[in-house]
């Protein structure tokens, strides 16, 4: 069993109060709660400063490309479902640049849990806006202030029957631990849009801002209720709920492959035998 | 035995189905065969054709010059009553065409009529017209009924009488009508084995291990596709249709890091979106191997058409310097090869290999006695079982080849990492100076001499010490092949075929066929020649004329040969 300890990685170089910590202590604490070791588990994670979160735990990793966690996080847990596989992604990363990857990800449920650190801006190329900054933040690539709608991932992916749809706040730490678990439990692909605010970027969604919006769904929210899902998935301004919005039973894609019925691809060998009846086909 | 024969009309008539039973026919009476298809980028109407050529010697390319034309649309006969021989003949139904020829060497045959007739059914006249070519021809009709009772063996006895009742109908037809058909058939032989160059590459991929194959559909590679996806039972494979290539690079990588043999294949355009991942594969050091068939460009270009023209755009996808294998297979046979090569050398050396094609090689059939299976190799260089054995492991850790070792993550407490920013050896981001110099001398300069002697010399065919060089390279092979052997009569002509394209070889001996010719030409289907620039890139020779070809159609023997000898006149 391991200990908090055990996920100790590199040392941070998130800036300071940054709200990438407490999403780092809840997840350590998760994964040593439900005795995950650090080798049951692979992180894969994209470009941005959530991109850098594997290396500040302890656990397999791929940190691939900006906008491509979900390919190669569905390509690895094809190859290998016995392996817990996390994706871990910014806002900008995986809702502007990689937005179609999530799209097909939700579709198919693939058993992948993805953890969004969604802080309304772009701070690693230090604050532009991002897919979910607010209309009419004025920033340096938007001097009028953003046009666009503001992406709304819940309200998204409850749309596509995402099997599950959580919301969780880095000023919440306990609260996103019990979702992180409730996630990595549940079967199938699982959405926790975590809001984080960027302490050197964002000066509109602070942790003041969403301290004063954020409140926990009641005990009485029914997740399993579509329709009020969604209406709750728009629920963004003076009230911002956090918690599982919504989820759903369906079934898990590499479940439905009969290849990979009885045991992983990876631990299946070459069946030399059949190759030459594969060349007679061709006669 | 030469002939050739073209089976011409709109899509949707079953052109396809047709030239494949035929091509079936004649490959299992023990005919070396060989076929290419010309199809427009539409589902229905337009203009297509199907060729196929049989002798009793190995062919490689298409002629000019047919034997028998079925005609299925009037534009057949438009376009290609030109090409027939002199005593070549048109097979057709007036009904269909709606317009009747008062000529000797035009048969006109009722096929809806006999196939509502014997077949109950008027899809059935594509039997009758595999019947009625075989009648002309002259040939035995048993192994047509032989195929047929195999093709729709899980149909029922019901689907496979009616077939042969309709076969023969056309056979019979045209046995007893076409009076001056006078063709001579040779006697059966062993029969041969029929593939394409995507059913070869699917097929090398299966049998070097492949485990994984992710792709977004694009034409000429589709092929690769349906063809493994046909046998993922057997061979424990997932196949996953992605939803864009950006998705299908990024899923095999990562299929690729968690230990299976991971495969995708696209177009030019496709091929366009999955150069990021080249890259990211690359600085991850993550086995992959991509099948790129290449179609004419730029954009959308002539989707179903064929082109030499990304060879430059595969040797430098990726941003950033990494070592890359690119392989141009000749021939279905070298592609069935290569691609086993490609992924012995993409899991020994972590690096893409990529198999550069084209669309007539990729839909084009050739025949073979066998293929030999003995040489195939298989090699697992993935640390599985001894892992947990290791005293640490650090995924990138520095050696003397270059070469780190590859753990498949799970199969131990110690941690697979890996970054596609700089990283350690252990895998986590750096930024100084100095790992990134060895990182990169590791990535590229240990690994890269060892590549280059991986590298097979190309193929110098015909005399051994020629006056006139043709270079060629990919799916030129069977056409300059067939050209080199008609010339090599009256001339001192000889073939130097590259299908190992990059990184040249460690052996140059090659290099003095080219420098002690009179002449060398090299050919390429495109316009800049590629490979021509290639060649000066890395040796400094400059091959002195070029044969270019953009039109998005491949040379016949007869169109190059006379493009050669223009060359030789010169002499």
């Amino acid at each position: 069993m391991s200990t908090l300890q055990d996920y100790s990685g590199q040392k941070p170089a998130w800036c300071p109060g940054c709200g990438n910590f407490s999403i780092l202590k809840a997840f350590n604490e998760a994964m040593a709660e439900l005795g995950l070791n650090p080798h049951e588990f692979v992180i894969v994670s994209g470009i941005g400063q959530a991109g850098k979160f594997p290396h500040y735990t302890r656990c397999n990793t791929f940190n691939g490309l900006h906008g491509r966690t979900l390919p190669v996080a569905t390509g690895i847990k094809l190859a290998n479902h016995k392996l817990k596989v996390f994706a871990v992604a910014g806002d900008g990363d995986c809702y502007g640049e990689g937005g179609n990857h999530l799209i097909h990800a939700i579709r198919r449920n693939i058993d992948v849990k993805l953890f969004i650190h969604n802080n309304q801006i772009y701070g690693l190329t230090k604050g532009q806006a991002s897919p979910t900054s607010m209309k009419g933040m004025i920033t340096k690539t938007q001097p009028f202030g953003v046009f666009s709608e503001q992406f709304n991932p819940l309200a998204m992916a409850v749309a596509l029957n995402c099997s599950f749809v959580a919301r969780g706040f880095a000023g919440d730490m306990e609260h996103l631990k019990a979702l992180i678990k409730e996630a990595v439990t549940h079967r199938g692909f699982s959405l926790i849009d975590i809001l984080q605010p960027c302490v050197s970027f964002n000066k509109i969604n602070t942790f003041e801002w969403y301290r004063q919006r954020v409140y926990r769904l009641s005990e009485n929210y029914d997740p399993f209720d579509r329709a009020k899902a969604f209406e709750k998935s728009l629920e963004w301004g003076d009230s911002i709920p956090i918690g599982v919005v919504y989820k759903t039973s369906r079934p898990v894609f590499e479940e439905q492959i009969p290849v990979i019925k009885e045991k992983p691809l990876v631990e299946q060998k070459l069946a030399f035998e059949k190759i030459k009846s594969l060349i007679g086909k061709f006669y | 035995m030469d002939y050739s024969i073209k089976i011409g009309g709109e899509a949707g008539q079953g052109i396809q189905t047709i030239g494949e039973t035929l091509s079936r026919i004649f490959a299992r009476a023990g005919y070396y065969v060989f076929t290419h298809q010309d199809y427009e980028s539409r589902i229905r109407g337009g203009h297509n054709f199907y060729q196929i050529r049989i002798s009793n010697n190995p062919v490689t390319a298409s002629k000019s010059v047919i034997d028998i034309l079925v005609a299925l649309d009037n534009e057949s006969i438009t376009q290609h009553e030109r090409e027939l021989k002199p005593n070549g003949h048109v097979l057709y139904d007036s009904s269909f065409l709606r317009q009747k020829f008062e000529k000797s060497n035009f048969l006109d045959i009722p096929l809806s009529e006999l196939a509502v007739t014997y077949g109950g059914s008027k899809i059935m006249a594509n039997t009758v017209a595999v019947g009625a070519v075989i009648g002309m021809l002259g040939m035995s009709p048993e192994i047509m009924y032989e195929l047929i009772k195999k093709t729709f063996k899980k149909k029922g006895d019901d689907v496979i009488s009616a077939n042969l009742k309709t076969a023969e109908a056309g056979y019979k037809f045209a046995k007893e009508r076409c009076l001056t058909c006078s063709f001579v058939i040779s006697g059966l032989e062993t029969s041969k084995m029929l593939i394409t160059g995507n059913e070869a590459i699917g097929a090398g991929a299966i049998a070097s291990g492949l485990n994984f194959y992710s792709a977004y559909p694009m034409t000429p590679s589709t092929g690769i596709f349906n063809f493994i996806a046909e046998n993922v039972k057997d061979f424990s494979i997932v196949v996953e249709q992605a939803e864009d290539e950006i998705a299908a690079i990024n899923m095999a990588i990562g299929a690729s890091f968690a230990g299976v043999r991971a495969m995708t294949g696209t177009s030019g355009g496709g091929f366009a979106l999955m150069v990021e991942g080249v890259s990211l594969a690359a600085m991850t050091e993550t086995p992959l191997v991509i099948a790129l068939a290449q179609r004419p460009g730029p954009a959308t270009g002539l989707p179903t058409r064929t082109e030499q023209a990304d060879l430059l755009y595969a040797l430098f996808a990726g941003h950033g310097e990494f070592p890359k294998v690119i392989f141009a297979p000749g021939s279905p046979e070298e592609a069935f090869y290569l691609t086993n090569k490609a992924f012995d050398l993409a899991e020994k050396y972590q690096i893409t290999v990529i198999i550069l094609t084209d669309q007539y090689l990729a839909d084009s059939q050739w025949s073979y006695k066998d293929f030999d299976l003995t040489s195939l190799k298989y090699t697992d260089y993935r640390i599985r079982e001894e892992f947990q054995k290791l005293k640490e492991y650090k995924r990138h850790t520095f050696t003397e080849t270059g070469i780190s070792p590859l753990g498949i993550p799970g199969r131990s407490s110690h941690l697979v990492v890996t970054d596609s920013d700089e990283h350690d050896e252990e895998g986590h981001i750096i930024e100084d100076a100095e790992t990134r110099v060895k990182m990169v001398e590791k990535r590229l300069f240990r690994k890269m001499p060892l590549i280059r002697k991986e590298i097979a010399p190309p193929q110098l065919y015909g005399i051994q010490s020629p006056d006139i060089v043709i270079v060629c390279w990919g799916s030129m092979y069977g056409i300059a092949k067939e050209v080199v052997d008609e010339l090599s009569d009256k001339f001192k002509i000889a073939m130097l075929h590259f299908s190992e394209i990059y990184p040249f070889p460690e052996q140059q001996n090659w290099i003095n066929v080219l420098k002690n010719a009179k002449l060398s030409i090299g050919i390429e289907q495109n316009a800049t020649s590629q490979f021509a620039r290639l060649v000066r890139m890395e040796t400094g020779f400059s091959i002195q004329n070029h044969i270019n070809r953009y039109d998005g159609r491949p040379f016949t023997v007869e169109e190059l040969k006379e493009k050669v000898y223009v060359y030789l006149t010169r002499l």
